[in-house]
């Protein structure tokens, strides 16, 4: 009932806001026309209400004056227009699960271009200038900054070939064969010459990362396919952009001579390797500035993205690679920096980032339908079929020659699937878009971007919808769905140490020992700078921080997070681990939380050789009580824990240990009550799991300070309630983060 | 060097079936230990212990007692060796090989169980054939014990916490007085299911043999 209401009630905002925005373009047209004609004069007294004929009016007391607000009216109306068409598609379930995301968000694009176009009107474009300086840059970082380190450098060597040869490989194939077609007398496309098909092959190759990241985000593929096609789209951009400037400079002058082929080499290698080196500045820069951030932690987000984005402009401006700039800026920033910032500075920062890049994927894509209807469009069959052909082609065997090649360096080597869905999962998108818009008006650029389009639309309509299909059939490996859990966690790190041993003694430097070496400087000169806290404060953090992590554990199991997270809690039965056979103490350990998992990995990654120290900043930011933090319900709290542990500790055997036994009832908090009442309210909420950890025996003197840490552990459940779509703590995980 | 040049192609050959190297990689591995021995035909733990890039790793303990752990040697036999030859140095190293193309599901199961026992008797210290809540203990101090900062608290801690979720994993219907007393092997592996032990657990062993002259070790 509830679900057909809210579906009636979409589609009826949905249509609304088609009328109201058509409406606005229409009315902000017939405004702009008709405050064309007065004379500035009459501007004044428009204001003021009066008119030119010197009657004097009573004074307005409603005025419509639209033109003031148009332009962010008419971005927020588009704006708002696009997440309800996101909201709305996940009402309906059914068709969310065939067609991806990004398909339907192009078919509304289509629709409300079509509308637009029915009413005479011109509709807002995909302008180069917005998507390369607005849309795109919000995307990419959200990707750089939650990327995959170990899959990333682990692959490193197989996606750097993808990226550079590969693209290398697409663009002169498309280009040179695509001037062959050209030359055929039937498509009157003779005009066409090879420096311009080899500008627009060097468009047409570059695999996407936005359409990459839509499509492959919803199939929930295994982490190295998807961190090769998505680590190739990113590193792609080094080429497209050296390639595109150097075909565009030359397609005026019209030769290319073999100094301007070997000044292009260098080109890629300064537009890259600058790139990156632009953005390792910012992000070190970023890290070092974090590092006194600690009295003014409201504006800690900012700082991450400002930095950001000033290295993607700044790279641009030397006509660097953004997209690189942009990665290795958050990659190096983001381990310093999450060591610094409070713990709430960095949810913001996530949230924030994955807010950002939903709503500017969303906007691509409904911009690019827009766009399709707007035209100008200049169809050529024949141009078009062989693009769409010769693409899909040199996709295949570039990838299949490429992988033969890589198999011969890589250990653990790509099967033909594996080769299929990397070669399948190179969509074209907005950036081929965007590029080609950018070229100089001309009959050939309509041409252009019509085939452009089509591949695009090809791509993402038919390959994005298939995909999923294709990878149940055969049956590639799919994501993990259970995040790590300690005992991996341990693992990973101890076959890291284990790896870099064996290799130590095999005397041969591999990866690990390289990795290895890295931690080390890291840990001796780097950390120093940008890391601020004092060292010699360091164990007591940690001890400080365990004996938090166990209240706040127990307060999250108890304000009911705990039955939200079903998958890890196996039984309600206490267990029992022997401690020592000749103490012969039953230690009554329950069942542990989740969220306990995963301070508990925490902890572990901070020590375990890693240079992410996030339980520094988590640990600094509860130990200064923030003020605005203490509540009268946490004087609730402790008192319901006192007599829960009363209760409790009549049954226990052991002595200094608080124990809590919890028949299947998990105690929640009702957040609805008024803080000032002082009536503790629990609510029984049955549950599979549920479980209470043992107090540590040393928390009498730390009960006062973590006050304001149980506060704002205690928000988080209810912020994740909320919380549409990123899983939580991802970011810790070795898996790829799902946006 | 001299004496064992007659031992290559035959023995070798022998060498290569039991293990899975090639020949190429044997021989590399051979020089590798003939450097580490110094010349001699076996290595102790002293060998081992003297080559001094290990000497930053926490683990390095465990790791040479890993190449004299008889229970690596695919025999049934306990115990652990003072010195050890190139054979059984071979053996070990067998256990990081990467799977090829070629190899069958079966091979790659089989190969996935043999890492895990690897790293089972690396734990398993007193050959009991359990990991104990001691036993694991050590192994997590260890590991952390390079960061120099974390307390014992941390790593009991973290110890216990793994444990309880192997026991509770494994043995989800216990009852509040049952005790659990110790990691068998199968529930090492069903808990080290998802790291997908046969791509993640290798070294790259060298075909091609390199002219690098390592200056000591």
């Amino acid at each position: 009932m509830a679900v057909r209401a809210a579906r009636s009630a979409g589609f009826t905002a949905v249509l609304l806001l088609f009328l109201v925005l058509a409406g606005s373009a229409w009315t902000g047209d017939a405004h702009a026309a008709h405050n064309g004609t007065p004379t500035t004069q009459e501007d004044p007294d428009q204001h003021h209400g009066t008119n030119a004929t010197n009657h004097r009016k009573a004074f307005p007391v409603l005025a419509f004056n639209y033109d003031h607000v148009r332009k962010p009216f008419e971005i927020s109306l588009w704006i708002l227009l696009a997440l309800l068409m996101k909201l709305g598609f996940h009402i309906i379930p059914r068709v969310s699960h065939v067609v991806p995301e990004s398909c339907l968000l192009i078919f509304v694009g289509l629709l409300v271009g079509g509308v637009i176009k029915a009413m005479d009107e011109k509709a807002p474009v995909l302008d180069s200038k917005l998507f390369f300086l607005y849309l795109l840059p919000p995307i990419i970082l959200d990707a750089g900054y939650f990327l995959p380190i170990r899959a990333f450098t682990e692959n490193m060597g197989t996606i750097l070939v993808f990226a550079v040869v590969g693209t290398l490989w697409n663009a002169f194939f498309v280009g040179g064969m695509m001037f062959a077609v050209c030359q055929i007398e039937a498509a009157r496309v003779g005009h066409v010459d090879l420096l311009s098909c080899l500008l627009f092959g060097s468009i047409i190759s570059a695999v996407d990362p936005v359409a990459v990241l839509a499509v492959f985000e919803e199939i929930h593929i295994n982490e190295l396919l998807h961190i090769l096609v998505f680590g190739e789209s990113l590193l792609n951009d080094a080429v497209t952009v050296v390639l595109y400037h150097l075909f565009e400079e030359f397609s005026h002058a019209g030769t290319v001579t073999v100094g301007d082929a070997f000044l292009g080499v260098v080109s890629f290698f300064v537009v890259s390797l600058g790139g990156i080196l632009v953005g390792v500045i910012y992000g070190v820069l970023g890290a070092f500035t974090s590092r006194f951030t600690s009295h003014s932690r409201v504006i800690e987000p900012l700082f991450v993205f400002l930095y950001s984005y000033m290295a993607y402009l700044s790279a641009e401006v030397f006509h660097l690679s953004g997209i690189m700039s942009l990665i290795a800026c958050g990659v190096v920033m983001r381990p310093y920096v999450e060591a610094n910032i409070s713990h709430k500075s960095y949810t913001t920062i996530k949230y924030f980032l994955k807010m950002w890049s939903s709503v500017s994927e969303t906007l691509i894509f409904i911009f690019l339908g827009v766009s399709t209807v707007e035209g100008p469009h200049n169809w050529n069959w024949i141009f078009v079929i062989f693009t769409l052909v010769l693409c899909l082609l040199s996709r295949v065997l570039g990838v299949v020659g490429l992988t033969f090649i890589i198999n011969k360096f890589r250990i653990v080597k790509l099967t033909k699937k594996d080769q299929f869905i990397v070669a399948y999962g190179g969509l074209r998108g907005a950036i081929a878009f965007s590029l080609g818009f950018l070229l100089t008006d001309s009959e050939k650029k309509h041409m252009f971007l019509t085939a452009i389009i089509t591949v695009i639309f090809f791509t993402v309509f038919v390959q994005g919808m298939t995909i999923r299909p294709l990878v149940d059939l055969l049956a590639v490996k799919r994501k993990k769905e259970s995040k790590a859990s300690i005992n991996e966690e341990i693992h990973t790190q101890f076959l890291d140490h284990l790896l870099t041993g064996i290799g130590d003694i095999c005397g041969h430097y591999g990866h690990h020992h390289w990795k290895d070496k890295l931690n080390r400087f890291n840990k001796t000169y780097v950390k120093k700078w940008l890391i601020a806290g004092e060292r010699s404060n360091e164990p007591q953090l940690i001890s400080f921080y365990n004996k938090m992590e166990m209240k706040q554990a127990m307060m999250l199991v108890e304000s009911g997070s705990a039955a939200k997270l079903p998958s890890v809690m196996a039984a309600a039965s206490a267990q029992n681990i022997q401690q020592q056979r000749e103490e012969a103490r039953q230690q009554k350990l329950l069942k542990i939380s989740k969220t306990r998992e995963a301070e508990i990995r925490k902890v572990l990654r901070a020590n375990l050789q890693k240079t992410r120290q996030r339980l520094r900043s988590y640990s600094r930011h509860d130990l200064f009580m923030d003020p605005f933090e203490e509540d009268m319900s946490e004087v609730r709290f402790r008192k319901q824990k006192v007599e829960m542990e009363r209760r409790v500790s009549s049954s226990s055997s052991a002595g200094s240990v608080y124990l809590a036994r919890c028949d299947h009832k998990v105690y929640t908090y009702d957040d609805s009550q008024s803080p000032r009442s002082g009536a503790i309210q629990l609510n029984p909420r049955p549950s599979d799991g549920a479980a209470l950890l043992d107090g540590s025996p040393q928390g009498s003197e730390s009960s006062a300070a973590p006050q304001s840490a149980d506060q704002s552990e205690r928000q988080k459940p209810s912020r994740c309630l909320s919380d549409p779509g990123p899983n939580e703590d991802e970011e810790e995980s070795i898996f790829f983060s799902s946006r | 060097m001299g004496a064992t040049q007659t031992r290559s192609g035959q023995e070798y050959q022998e060498l290569a079936e039991r293990t899975g190297f090639s020949a190429e990689q044997i021989r590399n591995l051979h020089k590798r230990f003939q450097q580490l021995s110094g010349n001699e035909d076996t290595i102790s733990r002293e060998h081992l212990k003297s080559i001094p890039a290990l000497a930053n790793n926490p683990i390095r303990k465990q790791i040479i007692e890993a190449f004299f752990d008889k229970r690596n040697q695919h025999g049934n036999e306990l115990g652990s060796y003072e010195e050890i030859g190139f054979e059984e140095f071979l053996m070990v190293m067998s256990h990081f090989r990467p799977p090829t193309l070629r190899t069958t599901e079966e091979e790659k199961e089989a190969m996935r169980k043999e890492k895990v026992r690897f790293l089972f008797n690396m734990h398993d210290t007193d050959g009991d054939g359990k990991i104990t809540l001691v036993e694991y203990r050590k192994v997590v101090e260890e590991l952390l014990s390079k960061s120099g900062t974390i307390g014992q608290e941390a790593a009991k801690a973290i110890a216990d916490a793994a444990m309880l979720e192997v026991a509770s994993t494994n043995v989800p219907n216990m009852g509040p007085d049952d005790f659990y007393e110790g990691i068998t092997l199968e529930h090492f592996e069903e808990i080290l299911k998802g790291l997908e032990m046969e791509t993640r657990m290798h070294v790259r062993f060298l075909d091609v043999s390199t002219t690098n002259v390592y200056c000591g070790k």
